[in-house]
């Protein structure tokens, strides 16, 4: 496979890589960075597991090649908030009790944030729609919902 | 009143899983680790005639590829029958088995070395479903015939019942295959240790069967195998056999290798090898007088084991012993047979024989109010078991409150039964219904095994506490669980607690972690843990204040001259000397089945549940949308009700997804569902509006007064639906799922082979 060198951002860092032309994304996050926050769970973009934000847009890592990660700008679930200072999005996920087995949960964070980037007042319909990429098998959803529209009021408080 | 028990206390283990810190099976690497992969079977049914992997184990990069014939121990695994191979030999029996892997440098090497292996087979004709398998003239599984088990249930005479009902109805239904869905693929690194043996780190939802069988087929003492369990990316109840077969896999790479192996299920991978839920044909029969009392019940019921047994003994005996509902019957016959076919295998999932089962009694209640002109309810209260009545197999509920009415009272309410029933609007071709299903459920394992766990608590010197546990966190809390039943007992602080990884060898063995037991079993044996280090404490505090007595009050330790908190009364029994760790265990009380006869108490004790559900049906698409859920759940006592209703959230939308959407579809063996989209789960945009509510009779033999919830939440909502379809249109499905073929036209359009 033909190798290529990739020049991006990884939650601020810059990265400098070369590799083949067909490894995704998610693998260079995966494998080469091992920032293995973000999960594999179906590698044909259905799941969600591997959302994560691209030039401020959320995506799916495994459906994007390397080629395309050049100069762009990649936010994933560790550059969102650490233990010390979390995102409030994270504080309202635990506060809401919408975290079971966890593996949705990187990826549901990432739909979030980039939700209520855009939107800092979304109604239920809108969460609803926002995360409905991101497949959870454990919550039913709702504590999850719930938790958004928690953070989003945070966010609010905030500002 | 409890301080940490019965309380919506945080889980202790989210914080990592929100910071994406959490390292989950496919996270874990090391140095020197090697790819594996694994070739799958081409054929459901066929002969293996030649296995040639020369080719493959040229290829640079490549540096092991094994078959049967590298197997130092025992080629087979299984939890209840060793059928099961770890890889094919002679022959393959189900599309999914695997026949050969390989380790490699990296995965496309490994991936490339597979395709190099040349298997030439016989294709053999294969049966693919269980009725046909039953016949003589089938081809056979397995050389001892296609009939996995057998159970039965018998009390009463049902033909005298019969003849003494005024009106017999009589009903087939028919459930589907589903998948798990977990939203983790299976993964396990094994790597080979230095004291002999292997270390094993994976999803492996019941480590210890995994074990003994991994010990098996290495032909290695238990004790040389070490499974470290990961967290779990959801299970319910699907990490079990399919991992242990893994785990066998790259374990044997990793000692050919001598190398650390990484073996990763694709999506495709998992779908495809995976067990499923069975699928189930049930025939009801059942007697009853005018006034709605109901005197005879005969259930036939088969289920597709598909290739291996796995635990369809214990699948199907739960699924006999409940077919008659929470109802009083005074005459019962129920036959159920568990069948191999050449299917993917089928196994333990959530609910684990009740959800089939439920469909078809509660489906069949509903039919018989109808026919009676009753309100269903009505007839359900009429018939519902109460305290001191006799269950369908000759059990008299008397050690614990028989919360079905409660249950059923509290979802009518909650949904607006009386109002929906009588005005359920909708107009022109959108029909709005309203119904409702209810459910006992024997609450552990049952008669299904020796129901013993052992939890070890330790204090440390500066009075921080670790929990060594055999019970698996997959999502349900049990974690968070025991961390609160251990900071009640010992009177420390929670955030002092710390759970470690569940790891064979060092916790003591516990049992699988399924039938919803792990709070009831892993509850009371951490409470027997503290209660063991509380006395050694309070011996402490008495020599050293000279005291008459010492005891342990509100979270504090006291004597008559003094009180002491945690960290001080520890303090003191270290400076005595006393040793600060203890194993509880706790056995679930006494049950007995007597399997030939068909009759006893299959469980020490039951919860209950009822679930109403209001829909809306469009009679042009057949597009049914689920409005609202009442899940009224009893528990015996909510150790914590956040995760309580949790469980309750999750467990209606899994539901959801087996009554309305999700069919994992096979054609002559052949899955026709390759990964989530052609497979659909319930999505943020299915799911509706939940009211749960957690009613709690503590009994007298669980923790607390805990019993359990996970499956229980799971197992209702399919015929609710259903009934509540039938009250919107008029029309009754009796085959699930219930998606628009099946509500517009009343049957299944097969789709083609792809
Ligand atoms: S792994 Fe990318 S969408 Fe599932
Ligand atoms: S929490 Fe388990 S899949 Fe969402």
């Amino acid at each position: 496979m033909k190798k290529l060198t990739v020049n991006f951002t990884v939650n601020g860092e810059r990265v400098r890589l070369r590799v083949p032309a067909n490894r995704t994304l998610l693998d260079i996050l995966r494998e080469d960075l091992g920032l293995t926050g973000t999960k594999r769970g179906c590698d044909t973009g259905e799941c969600g597991a591997c959302t994560v934000l691209m030039n401020g847009r959320s995506v799916n890592s495994c459906l994007v090649l390397a080629g395309e990660v050049e100069g762009a700008e990649i936010i994933t679930v560790e550059g969102l908030g650490g233990e010390e200072a979390l995102h409030p999005l994270q504080e309202a996920f635990l506060e809401e009790d919408a975290v079971q087995c966890g593996f949705c949960i990187p990826g549901m964070l990432m739909s979030a944030k980039y939700l209520l980037d855009r939107n800092p007042d979304p109604s239920e319909e809108e969460i609803r729609e926002a995360i409905s990429g991101n497949l959870c098998r454990c919550t039913g959803y709702i504590p999850i919902i719930r938790a958004i529209k928690r953070a989003a009021l945070k966010l609010k408080e905030r500002k | 009143m409890f301080k940490y028990v019965n309380r919506p206390v945080k889980r202790v283990d989210a914080l990592a899983k929100v910071t994406g810190k959490a390292l989950y099976a496919e996270d874990i690497s090391f140095p020197g680790m090697l790819y594996g992969a694994v070739l799958r079977a081409e054929h459901p049914h066929a002969k293996i005639l030649k296995i040639n992997t020369a080719k493959a184990k040229r290829i640079k990069g490549v540096r092991a590829v094994i078959t049967a014939d590298d197997i130092p121990g025992s080629k087979l695994v299984g939890v209840v029958k060793l059928d099961q191979p770890v890889f094919a030999w002679e022959r393959v029996r189900y599309i999914g088995d695997g026949i050969a892997a390989v380790a490699a440098e990296d995965m496309d090497t490994a991936r490339k070395a597979l395709s190099a292996i040349e298997v030439d087979y016989e294709v053999l004709p294969g049966v693919f479903d269980p009725e046909e398998a039953l016949k003589d003239d089938a081809p056979k599984v397995h050389e001892d015939g296609n009939v996995i088990v057998y159970h039965k249930v018998r009390k009463g005479d049902v033909e005298k019942g019969f003849k003494e009902a005024d009106l017999v109805i009589e009903r087939e239904y028919k459930t589907q295959f589903i998948e798990h869905s977990y939203i983790e693929p299976e993964a396990v690194v094994a790597r080979p240790v230095d004291y002999g043996g292997i270390e094993i780190w994976g999803c492996i939802q019941n480590a210890f069967t995994t074990q003994k069988n991994v010990a098996r087929v290495l032909g290695l003492d238990m004790a040389k195998v070490r499974i470290i369990q990961t967290p779990l990316g959801g299970s319910f109840g699907g990490k079990d056999d399919v991992m242990t077969v893994m785990a066998a896999r790259a374990a044997l790479l990793a000692l050919k290798t001598g190398r650390p192996v990484k073996l990763v299920n694709t999506r495709e991978e998992s779908m495809r090898e995976s067990y499923k839920r069975h699928p189930y044909v049930l025939r009801y029969k059942l007697g009853l007088k005018r006034d709605g009392t109901i005197v005879a019940l005969q259930a036939y019921m088969a289920a597709d084991g598909g290739a291996y047994a796995s635990t369809t003994p214990f699948v199907t005996w739960r699924s006999t012993v409940q077919a008659a509902g929470p109802y009083r019957v005074p005459h019962v016959k129920v036959d159920t047979y568990g069948v191999y076919t050449n299917n993917p295998y089928t196994g333990a999932m959530r609910g684990f024989g009740s959800p089939q089962a439920n469909f078809a009694i509660e489906s069949l209640m509903d039919e018989a109010a109808n026919e009676l002109g009753m309100d269903p309810i009505e007839f359900r209260l009429k018939n519902g078991l109460r305290d001191g009545d006799e269950t369908a197999t000759g059990q008299k509920l008397t050690r614990h409150r028989v919360s079905l009415h409660e249950v059923i009272e509290k979802v009518r309410d909650a949904i607006n039964w009386e109002e929906l029933r009588k005005n359920p609007g909708g107009d022109g071709k959108i029909r709005r219904g309203v119904g409702i299903a209810c459910s006992f459920r024997g609450a552990s394992l049952g008669a299904e095994g020796v129901d013993i766990a052992g939890v070890e608590v330790k204090i440390d010197s500066d009075a921080s506490v670790s929990i060594e546990a055999g019970l698996t966190e997959m999502g349900q809390g049990i974690k968070t669980v025991l961390a609160q039943v251990v900071a009640e007992e010992l009177g420390v602080p929670i955030e002092r607690v710390t759970l470690h990884p569940y790891d064979t060898s060092r916790v003591p063995d516990s049992g699988p972690t399924v039938a919803s037991r792990a709070t009831i079993v892993g509850g009371g044996a951490a409470q027997a843990a503290c209660w063991k280090l509380r006395e050694v404490i309070l011996g402490a505090l008495q020599e050293e204040d000279g005291a008459e007595r010492a005891w342990f009050e509100d979270g504090v330790y006291r004597t008559e001259k003094n009180k002491y908190s945690f960290e001080e009364a520890v303090g003191i029994a270290i400076r005595r000397g006393k040793g600060l760790n203890a194993v509880g265990w706790f056995r679930t009380p006494d049950i007995h089945w007597d399997e030939e006869k068909g009759i006893g108490s299959p469980y020490f004790t039951y919860v209950y549940g009822a679930q109403a559900a209001y829909v809306e049906v469009d009679t042009e698409t057949g597009k049914v949308r689920v409005l609202r859920v009442a899940a009224a759940h009893e528990v015996g006592r909510a150790i914590n009700p956040a995760m309580a209703r949790g469980q309750i959230y999750g467990g209606v939308a899994m539901a959801l997804g087996y009554g309305l959407l999700e069919e994992f579809e096979v054609s002559e063996g052949i899955p026709l569902v390759k990964n989530f989209d052609d497979y659909s789960i319930p999505s943020s945009l299915d799911v509706p509006e939940v009211i749960p509510i957690i009613v709690e009779n503590p009994d007298p033999d669980g923790p607390f007064g805990a019993k359990s919830l996970g499956e229980p939440t799971n197992e209702l909502l399919a015929p609710a639906i259903a009934n509540a379809i039938f009250h919107a249109t008029g029309k009754r499905l009796r085959e699930l799922p219930m998606n628009l073929e099946m509500v517009l036209l009343g049957r299944k359009l097969r789709r083609k082979r792809k």
